[in-house]
């Protein structure tokens, strides 16, 4: 999305200001979606787990 | 502080956040000259200063409590809350950094948001060499808690103040519009206010889970 995003950045000076139709009009946008998504509930999981872990920790002292 | 231990907050904090990554992306944006889609950084990069703000301000709280009541907790409470808070200064850094790339032209440009946030950023970082400076706990834990008490405040007026005040490129500085209360889109409310709270209570629950941390090591190291 960024790499295209350098590339129009050169039409800043246009009167019609492009988006980032290309990805939307052909579905790819959902594949960016997909991506962070996962990264996202990965790193919630996480948190979600050691914090299990130290409930754990903190119940046997 | 049974609010640290419970875990409702937690779930609606990642829902919050989780929804942004569809409504930041999916939903429309205006559509403004040389920024193009990258407004859509206002849904992850701002809410990073958020968290950090957050984080930051809980920490004064618990170095005033400290220096008033002189429990121990207190001081690590702090301490962890700087830590995280460090954490999501770097992260803004890091994204707002990217995103000048492509928008001003280049990662750092002297800009003067950019100039006085990384001044505020070294002036915490000397809170935890102060720290690692001093051996004894208490004397630690005093002279660290008036550092950050006056630090906030410092920190404030140099990311959010000063910049306003000069020229700077930076939305929201130097005449810029700000994607603020009145200039947004009300399209951007939709992941930008969600965004903001969603990452503060994210930010606030890394920090207590690195405070409980401390005080199981802290009971470990006592009892030796």
């Amino acid at each position: 999305m960024l790499l295209l995003l350098s590339t129009t950045a050169v039409f800043a000076q246009d009167a019609s200001v492009q988006m980032d139709d290309a990805l939307r009009a052909n579905g790819k946008i959902y594949v960016v979606v997909a991506v962070i998504a996962i990264i996202f509930t990965g790193i919630a999981i996480y948190l979600f787990t050691i914090d299990r872990r130290l409930k754990k920790i903190e119940k046997e002292k | 502080m049974k609010f640290i231990y419970q875990t409702w907050w937690k779930v609606i904090a990642v829902l919050l956040v989780f929804s942004t990554l569809f409504t930041g992306i999916l939903l429309r944006v205006p559509t403004l000259p040389i920024l193009h889609e990258t407004i859509r950084n206002l849904y992850f990069h701002v809410p990073m200063w958020m968290g950090m703000l957050t984080v930051f301000v809980v920490s004064v709280y618990f170095s005033i409590r400290y220096l008033r009541y002189g429990k121990e907790e207190d001081d690590l409470a702090a301490v962890e809350c700087v830590n995280v808070g460090l954490l999501f200064y770097t992260l803004g850094f890091l994204t707002g950094m990217l995103w000048a790339k492509y928008t001003w032209g280049q990662f750092w440009s002297g800009d003067p948001k950019q100039d006085s946030a990384a001044i505020a950023f070294l002036l915490y970082c000397a809170y935890l060499v102060l720290r690692n400076s001093i051996d004894e706990e208490q004397k630690r834990a005093k002279i660290s808690a008036i550092y950050n008490i006056f630090a906030f405040p410092i920190m404030v007026v140099l990311i959010f103040v000063l910049p306003r005040m000069t020229d700077s490129l930076h939305p929201g500085s130097g005449g810029n519009p700000a994607f603020g209360k009145y200039d947004l889109d009300n399209g951007m409310k939709i992941a930008f206010y969600p965004a903001l709270l969603g990452w503060s209570f994210i930010a606030l629950w890394i920090a207590t889970i690195r405070y409980r941390i401390r005080l199981i090591e802290n009971k470990k190291n006592a009892i030796n």
